[in-house]
């Protein structure tokens, strides 16, 4: 769902339209507990979470001022609920990445300089997700620090701007840009590890089988 | 096809790309990167890489899906909603 449909939800819920109301509560539930989930890869929790959060939402409803910013808002909200949780979760602690590790493995050859990089071309960009594709990427994820994860999440899976989420996370601007960088370097590199042990047509599915 | 290469030159573009490729950056520090992806084949094919990791994280949604909520919870939640919604219309 695009952020005018959310939008035109937060606008009728503000004005009191009943009808607005699943449908809100439907697609933001699915959509904080994956946040959570991703978090924390808990279910339990990102679902009590996800309920939690929600409440808090429709709490304080009249402090939407704005329902143009009803994403970061929630989130905002979503946020504070997995950091409630955080306690009782099992996270990757808080590290700093440096560019140093994520830069690609480089060396000389034929008298120039080349970089090791994984052939990438079986990967149609617009093809929906392999189930596989799906668990490498959430293994990459739950594998950032800490202080990343929330980071990418936010940018590049629920499309916030950068103003955005530093507003959620507290954090300066340049933080934020500075993290999603690494953080994006660090699943690429994980991501290209995966594209080196599984050349083009042999899925890691297909090995498991021949054992 | 490799070039002689200024490896200064990479680690300066590698620092940025994430902004490069998010179209953040300021004419001049863009069209700088430009011309040295041009001039680049390792750093132009490391950069479609990220580009493809940033494309799929996009795409990316956990095939987990909640629960519904059970019939209480959402009760819950819609009284909360009501209750501020008769709380705006007669103020106190």
């Amino acid at each position: 769902m695009d952020r005018e449909i959310e939008i035109d939800l937060a606008r009728r819920l503000i004005a009191g339209d009943a009808g607005a109301f699943d449908r809100f509560v439907e697609h933001f539930q699915t959509k904080i507990f994956r946040h959570a989930w991703l978090m924390c890869r808990n279910r339990e929790d990102a679902e009590e979470v996800a309920q939690e959060a929600l409440l808090r939402v429709f709490e304080k409803f009249d402090q939407l001022k704005t329902p143009e910013r009803v994403r970061p808002w929630v989130f905002q909200i979503a946020r504070n609920e997995c950091l409630m949780k955080r306690r009782r979760s099992i996270f990757a602690p808080e590290r700093e990445l440096s560019l140093e590790e994520l830069m690609p493995v480089r060396e000389m050859r034929d008298g120039g300089f080349r970089i090791e990089i994984a052939d990438w071309s079986i990967l149609p960009e617009n093809e929906v997700l392999q189930s596989e594709m799906r668990g490498v990427l959430a293994d990459a994820i739950a594998a950032l620090p800490d202080n990343y994860r929330p980071v990418i999440l936010l940018r590049d899976m629920e499309e916030m701007s950068t103003e955005e989420t530093a507003q959620i996370l507290g954090l300066s601007e340049d933080v934020v840009r500075t993290r999603l960088h690494r953080a994006r370097l660090a699943l690429r590199k994980d991501l290209d590890r995966y594209f080196r042990a599984h050349p083009a047509g042999k899925s890691a599915t297909k090995e498991e089988g021949k054992e | 096809m490799s070039t002689e290469h200024d490896r200064e030159e990479c680690e300066k573009v590698f620092a940025l790309l994430s902004d490069y490729l998010d179209l953040e950056l300021p004419a001049d520090a863009c069209s700088a990167i430009g011309k040295h992806l041009a001039d680049c084949p390792p750093c132009i094919e490391f950069a479609e890489t990220l580009r493809k990791a940033i494309a799929l994280c996009r795409q990316f949604r956990p095939e987990q899906v909640p629960q519904p909520l059970g019939a209480e919870a959402k009760e819950q939640l819609r009284r909360a909603w009501l209750k501020l919604d008769r709380d705006r219309l007669r103020p106190e």
